[in-house]
């Protein structure tokens, strides 16, 4: 049986990594790494609830963290995240309507996502820091 | 080829599927999607508005009822929405025994981080 193998492998499947990345495939990763890089967001979130439900000087230590150097680019980081995923959601819910899924559709909305995310995130943090 | 129905003419008569629940994945997963819209983008506004501000202001924007209810239900959405997203993944890329496992605590976890979300949200909201 093994011999039999040895000499005729069986044909596989071409892996992923055989495929040039194109902005539907990459868009499409980076809705899942995102959803994950949410899910820990999430928990952090958690985490300064407690710290504000505890009282002002966990909530400071906290509130410290997030605004190291080390935090703001997590932070920054984190934004560029939600909105990546916001904008791919909103996407993906159009697409649910059967709507959108001609080629040029498919780009067009893939470079929507792409822009609208980029230019979130720098409004979001352009308004952060005149405001504090 | 035999092309006798599998359904019973009762199951044929009322319009379901075997057990009417199949796509209560993702349907839940696109309700959670639709409600985290608008509540992630009030939060994210209300981080923005607070930016600066000390403990005791932040405190009593949270303690505000609409506050309080709005990020309770941000919770509730954001971690049914990951349950279900992160169980996608694990089904998806897990395929050995730890797969069982992983299903398990994803889910287990993201009830608790809710609940305990939910009890420091109610604390800031009526504690003293």
């Amino acid at each position: 049986m093994s011999n039999q193998m040895a000499k005729r492998p069986r044909p596989r499947s071409p892996n992923i990594q055989i495929y040039r990345p194109q902005l539907t495939s990459v868009l499409s990763i980076v809705n899942r790494i995102t959803g994950v890089v949410l899910s820990v967001c999430a928990i952090v979130l958690v985490v300064w609830l407690i710290a504000a439900a505890t009282g002002p000087h966990t909530y400071a230590v906290v509130q410290g963290a997030i605004a190291s150097w080390i935090g703001r680019i997590v932070l920054f980081g984190a934004t560029f995240s939600f909105f990546l995923h916001l904008c791919g959601g909103i996407r993906h819910l159009v697409w649910d309507t059967v709507q959108g899924f001609e080629l040029r559709s498919i780009y067009a909305s893939g470079w929507a996502v792409v822009a609208a995310s980029v230019v979130l995130t720098v409004a979001a943090w352009l308004t952060s820091l005149f405001a504090g | 080829m035999d092309r006798r129905p599998m359904r019973s003419p009762l199951a044929r008569a009322m319009g379901f599927g075997s057990a009417k629940d199949g796509v209560e994945h993702w349907w839940i997963q696109r309700v959670s999607a639709v409600a985290l819209v608008p509540l992630t983008l009030w939060f994210v506004a209300s981080i923005i508005a607070h930016t600066g501000n000390d403990y005791a202001t932040f405190i009593v924007w949270l303690r505000t009822p609409l506050a309080s209810i709005l990020m309770i239900l941000l919770l509730i959405a954001l971690f049914y929405h990951t349950a279900l997203g992160l169980q996608v993944v694990i089904e998806d890329y897990v395929h050995s025994g730890v797969k069982f496992a992983a299903l398990v605590a994803v889910r287990l976890g993201c009830f608790s981080f809710a609940a305990t979300g939910i009890v420091a949200a109610l604390r800031i909201a009526i504690g003293g």
